[in-house]
């Protein structure tokens, strides 16, 4: 294996990047940058060989940092990240995910809300259809916010893309995000009596596989669930799972049955590992059975949270998973997750582990 | 002209750009466009749409605390600091 494996992490404090060796042997370890700003989303512009990055500045706001030498330098920009002048249109406070889509970088925004950029991240407009959805009167926060924090954008098909806001649920544009349907039956509300709502679904992360862009998975607040027509109905792939509460997911690179999600112990009593064990739970049918992965991962006392874009894989194969915690450990695996390793330790907290391999 | 005392933290988002500056500008606001003229992008960093400066962005003319409106001379001393209540991020469950 000569290609190198470059992990970026977006933290509390900064983007880190990790490079792997050949052998996905870990080596240096580069940051913080963005001047220690809180990352939320640090990602990969494959058609620029660029790092993106997704900042929310207490001081200076909504930032989306860019860098095409692999994190030596940055530059910085928010232009058009913005609702507008209007007294009653809110200020957008920090970019929540950054996905690269074709010659296209998306920026999911708080509050809930989704832009475009055609020019690498320089210059944003808003993609307005989503909050002109009728159901925006009803959208609610979660612990994070209300907040824009998923893109899925469809493999093949440029007008389709899925996004997930928390606590409001899963929406899907198929005219370049003109206009939008929620995608949420049979999924549970969460935190409402009212089950009849079209909104209220506390979605924390989705994923799918290119070569099957009709079968979703989701981890939502209430379980893990599985669509197998583009979003429209849901179904609990929950059983066989030790609890219905976590926030990653991460589809196979290779194999589109196979789904890691890392379960917490509720969501509210502490948001950790359960009983201060380290697992990471993976399924090869699709979410019909479920196994605990544990070796090389602390048994006793990692009482760690592990947040919704924190968990990535690589292209390897066998395909590498990495996740990062809320106290500032990546664990990373280089077959599948069968033996786990420390790869590096005392960062700020994680937000987001994403893992590009690199060429040459 | 007024004098510019720029914050390190600000200084280090536009790199060609000392930490002290003369501007010629009758307000805050004018300031602050004069200074994105020189440094595109730099209105954003000090301000939320309206205009309207940022919740942690405090702004001093002659050691007072200034607004958008507040009036320049040609011997006003501005600092722009940013506040020490912006100096930690909000807990981030999600």
């Amino acid at each position: 294996m000569a290609s190198r494996t470059l992990i970026l992490l977006g933290t509390r404090k900064g983007v880190f990047t990790l490079e792997l060796d050949g052998s996905r042997e870990p080596g240096a370890l580069s940051g913080p940058h963005c001047e220690a700003m809180p990352i939320q989303h640090a990602a990969w512009d494959p058609l620029r060989g660029a790092i993106v990055a997704g900042a929310g500045s207490p001081w200076y706001g909504p930032i989306v940092w860019r860098s095409e030498d692999l994190g030596r330098s940055w530059t910085q920009s928010s232009d058009g990240l913005s609702y507008g002048d209007d007294e009653d249109a809110p200020a957008v406070t920090r970019v929540w995910n950054i996905t690269a889509v074709g010659d296209a970088i998306y920026a999911g925004v708080e509050p809930a809300g989704l832009f475009r950029s055609d020019d690498g991240g320089l210059s944003f407009r808003h993609v307005a259809g989503l909050r002109d959805h009728p159901s925006r009167p009803d959208w609610e926060p979660g612990a994070g916010g209300l907040i824009l924090h998923t893109i899925v954008p469809h493999p093949s098909e440029a007008e389709r893309m899925w996004v997930g806001i928390s606590a409001v649920g899963v929406f899907h544009t198929a005219d370049g995000g003109r206009t939008w349907e929620t995608r949420n039956a049979g999924v549970p509300v969460a935190g409402s009596p009212d089950e009849d709502t079209e909104v209220g679904r506390c979605v924390h992360k989705l994923g799918l596989h290119p070569a099957r862009p009709e079968v979703l998975y989701q981890q939502n607040h209430r379980g893990a669930y599985r669509s197998d027509d583009g979003a429209r109905t849901w179904t609990s792939i929950n059983a066989g799972l030790p609890s219905t509460f976590g926030f990653p997911l991460a589809v196979h690179p290779h194999d589109p049955l196979t789904i890691w999600t890392i379960p917490l112990n509720g969501d509210d009593q502490g948001r950790h590992m359960i009983d201060g064990r380290a697992a990471v739970w993976m399924s090869r049918d699709q979410g019909a059975t479920w196994s605990a992965q544990r070796e090389g991962l602390p048994q006793q006392g990692a009482f760690v949270g592990v947040l919704r874009e924190a968990m990535a894989v690589d292209r390897h194969d066998p395909a590498g998973v990495y996740f990062g915690t809320s106290t500032g450990q990546l664990f990373g695996s280089r077959d599948e997750g069968r033996s786990w390793r420390l790869l590096a330790d005392f960062l700020p907290g994680i937000c987001s582990v994403e893992a590009v391999v690199l060429e040459g | 002209m007024a004098q510019l005392h720029v914050p390190r933290s600000l200084a280090a988002l536009f790199p060609s750009v000392p930490r002290l500056l003369e501007i010629e500008a009758d307000d805050v606001a004018n300031l602050i466009r004069e200074l994105d003229q020189r440094y595109p992008g730099m209105a954003d960093r000090l301000c939320a749409p309206g205009p309207r400066l940022r919740p942690h962005i405090k702004v001093f003319v002659d050691k007072r605390f200034a607004a958008l409106d507040t009036p320049l001379t040609s011997v006003s001393v501005v600092h722009i600091i940013p506040a020490v209540s912006g100096g930690s991020d909000r807990p981030i469950e999600g």
